[in-house]
Order: structure tokens, then C-alpha cells, then sequence
């Protein structure tokens, strides 16, 4: 199971990639692991706000369905266009290709407090077993 | 010290190999089962395509033996089992007195006076118990044997060219529900052409201490027809795919079988009584309050158990099971309909447009279609 050293995360298993203002999110390889093979994302839209916490989209697997929750405040600037035709994407590549979606920053460049690093995150997977 | 009621689910004579397979593993219904070995999708398609190797040591085995064995089955459950012959098994149903189902079972008989009667694994320790209660009085002994088996089977195209080297029994001759004493790989099985998934396949009813070897033999036979071994998650698909019943989604305690469209599996005209045969009798004549339905969807987003159907907005019934269809690249549903919304659904070409299942607070359109959504070819 791969936990990425320079990106942030949630214990709600979404990762962050922050560049300057802007935040790229995902689900982890854990969660596409528990959640097994994807068959459809639910994405916000373009445009849209979005809050620390609530719930944005969905990830719906073959035997159950998941919130995906912002993981910072802020817009939506970006979507993934490939994940409607190719869900799978976030099984085989959840850091990378199967990236969800962008936002803006509301504050302009932190994250939130209670984000957690990648050591916290893969302790919190450890403890869940 | 570790606190002996934590000893947590059993373990099946495979567990040990879905582990080093590198298998997802759940506890179902008590025994550690493998969920998933790669992709539940990948695996649903081989069995399709190729074959799938699947562990079902934890079904229930009840062993129901002697001279009255025949007629015990009979009283005990809705089938005819008394006209069974010997090497052939049959579906039934194991009825409460007021006509609610407990389980759903395969019987085989294995001879005049012995059968062998296979239950789901969360309903078998009941079953044991209400077969025994109602042999009581009968010349017929009734034994859980679920400890002295390991079950393996293997579904799919390919699953007869995979076994026949490896079997002393003519596969030819060896028709789908029937069941007999062979070998595979030299060792003593009860080899039966059932199965759970809408292919062509087997279970191999084996002793424990043979379950490992046989499927390293069965894995490496099968290697060059594309086998792959098969988990809970693809066993689900597949089953719904053939518009199969799974106890404790379309089968329980509240539902009398003609709503779940197994009519057929009870035999009024068997002579004497049997438990609920009273109670189904009415049923019979009342009509069914709900009719199983099969839904194709027609957005992405997934029907799921509990979730309500709405004809014209209204709801109209529940979904008993759901999930994305590899096969036929929909999701699809069984749902208990009120009938006249089933009869309206089907009147009008599978309702499109007026049909839609509640998914998650929005109504997503979804359209009745005949059971079984997936047939094999012939």
C-alpha cells in the first residue's frame, strides 16, 4: 500500500497535492483497495464551492458506495474528464491518473489545520488494520 | 492472556492459500472467506469467459440418513425428495409452519437412504436443528457434516475441460443436478454439476485434508484455459446476473416462495404433509402482496438493497439486491414490486420513463426486464 511522503491527507481517506493555490484531490490507495473495483465517480462541478469536511461527489465500487468530503475550502477549478469513461483509473492509478478534482484555495495557499502527514495517515491505516 | 471469545471467524481448510494469495478477506458469516483475490470484476468475467475457482467450504453440510430418510425430507421441506433418484439432486426450500422461508438448500441423493442436504453457511446450524426436530419420530438420523467437508467449485466454459483429465468420472454423462461419488486426482470426492453462477461448472465435495491439494491441482490444470481463482465479491455478480435468489436478500422469513417467483419448488400434490403446507396453501390461493422483478438501470448510479422503487413517482416496492452487471455493463436490480406496478412495468415495455429507483435521495430512471438477465449460451 503506497502513502506518497509529499502529499497531505484526510482520515477520511482523500489525498491533497498542493501547488501554490491550488490543491489537486483523490481518494488513497487504501481506500481504492477497501473499496475495490470503481464503476462510477460522482464529481462536483466546475464552479462549484466546496467546504472542509462535507461531502463533494461520490465513489461508487461494485458492492458499496462512498462519500468522497473536500478536504479544504474553496472552487472548483478542475475536473477529471477521464474518469467518467474509465473509472478504473482510481484503482490503478489513485495518485496519479486517477486524480478527482482541482480547487482554489480560499485561503490562498494553506491548508487546514488537522491535515495529516503521510506517517499520521499510514499510522491511522495501520491502527484500522 | 487473549479472551477466548475472541477467537474470531473460522477458518475454512483454504484459508491458509487466500492468504497467500493475497486475497481480500471478510468475515462471512463467520468463517474468514476471501472477498476478492485482483478485481471482483476481472474475476466475474473469467468465470464467464473461462473458469473461476471458488472455496465454499463454508456452506452448511447435513447429512440425513436411514430408512425414513426419504420420507422425513419430504415432511421437513416443500420438495418432493422421496422421487429423487439416487445421483441427482434438486433445489428446495425449508419452510417455517406459516410458509416463510429459513433457508434455501441443494438435496442430493446420494442413495436409496442417504442424502446430503447443503445450506447456507449463516443458516446452517438452524437447519440442522429443524431437520432434527422434524425427523424426530422418523427411522432417519440427521448429522451436521459440515466440519467433514471442504467444498470447491469450479464454474465456467472451460470447467469440463479442465476437470475431465483430472476425474475418473464421464463428465459427459454426468448431467447439470446430478451428483455422484468420483475422484479427482486420484482422491474421493462427491462430484456434482451444480453451481451458483449461471455457467456450466462443479462442486466437489471433499475431506478437508484434501482441499489443499486439490486446488493446487485444479489451479495448475486449469492454467492453460485461463481459470483464475474467484472470490464472495464475483460470486454475488454472477449469481444476480443469473437471477438467483440469496437468502436474506430476495428469501426470509416474510416472504413466502411464489413472491419470490419459486412456486414450482413446492410440491402440494407430494402425498402427506409438510411444515407450512397449510400456511402456503393459502398463500398460494391469496396471491402475492409483491412480485421479484428484475431492473436494468438506466443512469450509472447503482440500485441497492433497501432502496425504494417509484412508478410515476410513487414508490412502489424495494430493491433486494443490486450492483453494476460486468456482463451486461448496466446496473441491475431484484426488487419486490407491488403487482400491479410490476404488471403496468411490464405491460409498457419495461416502464422506461416511469420507472426509477430512489438512489441516495435521487430518482434514477432504471427499467423492468425478465429474470434471469443473463443466460449462458447454449
Amino acid at each position: 500500500m503506497t502513502v506518497p511522503p509529499e502529499l497531505h491527507y484526510t482520515a477520511e481517506h482523500e489525498w491533497v497535492r498542493l501547488d501554490g493555490a491550488t490543491a489537486s484531490v483523490g481518494i488513497t490507495d487504501h481506500a481504492q483497495r477497501a473499496l475495490g473495483d470503481v464503476v462510477y465517480v460522482s464529481l462536483p462541478t466546475v464552479g462549484a464551492t466546496v467546504t472542509a469536511g462535507e461531502p463533494c461527489g461520490e465513489v461508487e465500487s461494485t458492492k458499496s458506495v462512498s462519500d468522497i468530503y473536500s478536504p479544504v475550502d474553496g472552487e472548483v477549478t478542475e475536473i477529471n474528464e477521464e474518469i467518467d469513461e474509465d473509472p478504473a483509473l482510481v484503482n490503478a492509478d489513485p495518485y496519479g491518473a486517477g486524480w478527482l478534482f482541482r480547487v482554489a484555495l480560499a485561503s490562498g495557499g494553506e491548508l487546514p489545520a488537522g491535515m495529516l502527514s503521510a506517517d499520521d495517515y499510514l499510522e491511522l491505516t495501520k491502527e484500522a488494520g | 492472556m487473549s479472551d477466548p471469545d475472541a477467537a474470531g471467524p473460522r477458518r475454512t481448510p483454504l484459508t491458509a492459500v487466500h492468504e497467500r494469495l493475497g486475497a481480500a478477506l471478510t468475515d462471512f458469516a463467520g468463517w474468514l472467506m476471501p472477498l476478492r483475490y485482483t478485481s471482483e470484476t476481472a474475476e466475474h468475467n473469467a468465470v464467464r469467459t473461462a473458469a473461476g475457482l471458488f472455496d465454499l467450504s463454508h456452506m452448511g453440510e447435513i447429512a440425513v440418513t436411514g430408512p425414513d430418510a426419504a420420507a422425513a425430507l419430504d415432511y421437513a421441506l416443500t420438495g418432493d425428495l422421496s422421487g429423487l433418484a439416487p445421483g441427482r439432486a434438486r433445489y428446495t426450500l425449508i419452510c417455517a409452519p406459516d410458509g416463510g422461508v429459513l433457508d434455501d438448500l441443494i438435496v442430493y441423493r446420494l442413495g436409496d437412504q442417504d442424502f446430503l442436504v447443503v445450506a447456507n453457511a449463516s443458516n446452517a446450524a438452524r437447519v440442522h436443528a429443524e431437520l432434527a426436530e422434524r425427523a424426530a419420530g422418523r427411522s432417519a438420523t440427521v448429522t451436521d457434516q459440515t466440519a467433514d467437508y471442504a467444498l470447491i467449485a469450479l464454474q465456467g466454459p472451460a470447467a469440463a475441460a479442465i476437470l475431465g483429465p483430472l476425474t475418473d468420472a464421464d463428465l459427459t454423462a454426468l448431467r447439470y443436478y446430478a451428483g455422484h461419488p468420483a475422484t479427482v486426482d486420484g482422491r474421493n470426492v462427491m462430484l456434482a454439476r451444480t453451481g451458483y453462477t449461471g455457467e456450466d461448472g462443479f462442486e466437489i465435495f471433499a475431506r478437508p485434508d484434501d482441499a489443499e491439494p486439490l486446488w493446487a491441482t485444479l489451479t495448475e490444470a486449469g492454467a492453460g484455459h485461463g481459470l483464475v481463482p474467484a472470490g464472495l465479491a464475483a460470486r454475488d455478480t454472477l449469481r444476480l446476473e443469473a437471477g438467483m435468489a440469496l437468502y436474506g436478500n430476495e428469501l426470509g422469513p416474510d416472504i413466502p416462495p411464489f413472491e419470490a417467483g419459486l412456486g414450482r419448488v413446492v410440491k402440494f400434490t407430494k402425498p402427506g404433509d409438510f411444515v407450512g403446507r397449510d400456511a402456503l396453501a393459502q398463500a398460494a390461493e391469496a396471491g402475492p402482496r409483491r412480485v421479484l422483478t428484475g431492473l436494468a438501470g438506466e443512469s450509472r448510479r447503482v440500485p441497492r438493497h433497501g432502496y425504494g422503487v417509484l412508478w410515476d413517482g410513487e414508490p412502489c416496492g424495494t430493491v433486494t439486491s443490486g450492483a453494476p452487471s460486468p456482463t451486461l455493463g448496466v446496473p441491475i436490480a431484484m426488487a419486490y414490486l407491488e403487482p400491479e406496478a410490476a404488471r403496468q412495468a411490464a405491460d409498457a415495455g419495461g416502464g422506461t420513463g416511469r420507472l426509477a429507483v430512489d438512489v441516495r435521495g435521487r430518482a434514477e430512471p432504471a427499467r423492468a426486464v425478465p429474470l434471469p438477465f443473463y443466460r449462458r449460451p447454449a
